[in-house]
């Protein structure tokens, strides 16, 4: 039995790292691709303002460094067979190892993200089953209008909204950046981190609030309709019993799948909210590749993100085949 | 039928299909209203006026005036002209790939759809705004890059559902009669799919125009969007920034909020049109 579970869990994995690296492939092809048919000159770029100071012997030189010379497919060979080796070439606008770059900005990413995933998966779930318990009713109302206005407003905005009123206006916490300016990197203390990450947090769990309640509220309303909470509730079970005992269950497989599988959205909320709030994480250094023309690190970006939204989505499976035996026996019987 | 319209009770405004209707028309109406005022406003959102900088909500600018005394009323109307038909465009043109995958897989099947499917898997693996940023880079910028960009990114999930649709239809009886008839792929397709899935496809794209309206704000916020110098409210946010810690809050507060209230109508429009043509759907 033991053994079984074992080859089963590897053969899973394997199909799953199966599956990751064929998706690596597809997307580093397309986005080198792309990459190399843009208008945007990669040379120009590189020298930017200096455009005039530079003649074209030394355009030529930096070209052949950069063996742009070269045709499209040998260039991606190389870059390809680079990255196999885990080197994603070299970052232009910040001048160091696209690994070390990533490496160095995702982790204040991570802090924002988990903070805002957690807040708005307990929030949203929290509101879901209030809604859905008091369907119909003003609560009700008032949660849906609520979540479908969020559905609507701009990520940006409500981060700028909320930098004016919690920064601006009330001064309770600071306009930028992610540790005090002027302050030595060992001297930062923790408090001081998450008095920076806060307002971006809430920001993003405000806006990436919206799905969640919405499912939570259909799943908690058709638990409630069907034959064993009437049972429950023939059996003298009060509403708080019902929903504790026999919805909340029911209603959580699909709020923990809809949350793992919305970290593609949340990675894009965070771009935006880090570029409002000059948060240095990862997201700001995707603007920053992009407007600086930063095509090695922004092919980078790329594959880390497409490996990020991937290790969700599979996690989101397996926790909800965990919470849902209905699914676990799915899978394995597609097996 | 009359015995179910009695249970119905009328309200003071009808009943639930004329309020909806209701709703939709009133909802067009606005969002309408906002594109024929963003038209003449142009001008205006490009005034400048160095004695009036920086004013707040007066009963001259309602909305103020931003750094270089331009109204802001006028920029903020001639942005969401901007992003309503950069966003609608794009929608449009990004349900146009959605529906011919869509009936492309359902039509020849087999190794089409397994194509089209992955397509829709590989387009989902990055995140929305990181694939959007990298097309919008790749296109080299400008409006017309990002209705292009908005357009590649925005068909996946209206690919699928649409693509479901479509293989329900496909798999039904009366398609099955009809080839046993010796009707062709491109008969069924017109006769029995096309009946199908007219009404998801316009309320599907309907509800793809607030994802590209809010998209292409985002990317002109980034910088990465349309021509800085026109007045896209992605724009008109982004140089609000600035100015916010000085406690210019009438930049940033209304233009965002008149981008939410459009947004909203729009959405409006697309989930009521819905509700009346598949009411089984209006639940979520």
């Amino acid at each position: 039995m033991a053994v079984d579970l074992l080859t089963r869990t590897v053969r899973g994995l394997g199909g799953r790292l199966v599956r990751l690296v064929l998706l690596l492939a597809a997307v580093a092809t397309a986005s080198f691709a792309l990459m190399v048919h843009s208008p945007v000159d990669p040379v120009d770029a590189y020298v930017g303002g200096d455009l005039a100071a530079i003649g074209p012997e030394q355009r030529a030189q930096i070209a052949e460094r950069w063996g742009l010379d070269d045709p499209p497919l040998e260039r991606f060979a190389t870059w390809l067979g680079n990255v196999v080796q885990g080197d994603l070439g070299r970052s232009l606008s910040f001048n160091q190892p696209v690994t070390e770059v990533i490496g160095e900005r995702f982790l204040p990413s991570l802090a924002l993200m988990a903070t805002a995933w957690v807040l708005s998966g307990l929030f949203g779930f929290g509101l879901g089953v209030l809604a859905g318990t008091r369907q119909g009713r003003f609560a009700d109302r008032a949660v849906c209008w609520w979540a479908y206005t969020l559905a609507s407003a701009p990520t940006f905005w409500v981060g700028l909204l909320l930098l004016y009123v919690f920064s601006v206006s009330l001064g309770w916490t600071p306009v930028c950046c992610a540790v005090p300016v002027g302050v030595l990197a060992d001297d930062v203390t923790l408090l001081d981190r998450l008095h920076h990450l806060v307002l971006p947090a809430l920001t993003l769990s405000v806006v990436g609030v919206a799905p969640v309640v919405l499912h939570t509220r259909q799943a908690v309303i058709e638990a409630l309709a069907s034959d064993h909470v009437a049972f429950a509730r023939a059996q003298g079970e009060s509403t708080r019993g019902v929903v504790v005992h026999s919805v909340l269950r029911n209603a959580a497989a699909p709020a923990v799948l809809l949350q793992f599988a919305s970290l593609g959205e949340l990675f894009g909320g965070s771009v935006l909210a880090e570029q409002v709030f000059s948060y240095p994480g990862l997201g700001a250094a995707t603007t920053t590749a992009a407007l600086g023309q930063d095509v090695p690190l922004l092919l980078g970006i790329a594959l880390f993100t497409t490996v990020f939204v991937f290790v969700g989505n599979q996690l989101g499976d397996l926790v909800h085949a965990r919470l849902d035996p209905r699914v676990a026996r799915e899978t394995a019987g597609a097996r | 039928m009359t015995a179910v319209r009695e249970v119905v009770a009328p309200t003071w405004f009808g009943d639930r299909r004329r309020r909806t209707l209701a709703w939709v028309g009133l909802s067009a109406l606005v969002v309408l209203g906002v594109v024929v005022a963003g038209g003449p406003a142009a001008d205006a959102a490009q005034t400048t006026s160095l004695t009036d900088r920086n004013l707040g909500p007066s009963a001259a600018h309602w909305f103020g005036t931003d750094r270089l005394g331009r109204d802001m009323l006028a920029r903020t109307l001639a942005g969401l002209r901007l992003s309503l038909v950069v966003g609608v465009a794009a929608a449009v043109v990004s349900a146009g790939i959605a529906l011919t995958l869509a009936c492309l897989a359902a039509v020849f099947g087999g190794v089409v759809d397994r194509a089209v499917g992955w397509l829709v898997d590989l387009f989902l693996a990055l995140p929305h705004l990181v694939l959007l940023i990298l097309l919008a880079f790749a296109l080299g910028g400008g409006t017309g890059a990002v209705v292009a960009a908005v357009a590649l990114t925005h068909w996946p999930t209206l690919t699928r559902v649409l693509r479901g649709r479509a293989r329900e239809v496909m798999s039904s009886d009366y398609v099955a009669i009809s080839r046993q008839l010796g009707h062709g792929r491109g008969w069924i397709a017109r006769r029995h799919l096309a009946g199908h899935l007219a009404g998801h496809f316009v309320v599907g794209t309907v509800l793809l125009f607030p994802h590209a309206i809010l998209h292409e704000a985002a990317l002109s916020f980034l910088g990465l969007g349309v021509d800085p110098g026109e007045p896209s409210i992605g724009i008109l946010l982004a140089e609000s920034m600035r100015y916010l810690t000085a406690g210019a809050w009438w930049l940033a507060v209304l233009p965002g909020l008149c981008l939410l209230v459009v947004v909203k109508l729009v959405d409006t429009i697309g989930s009521n049109a819905r509700a009346l043509l598949d009411p089984r759907s209006h639940h979520l």
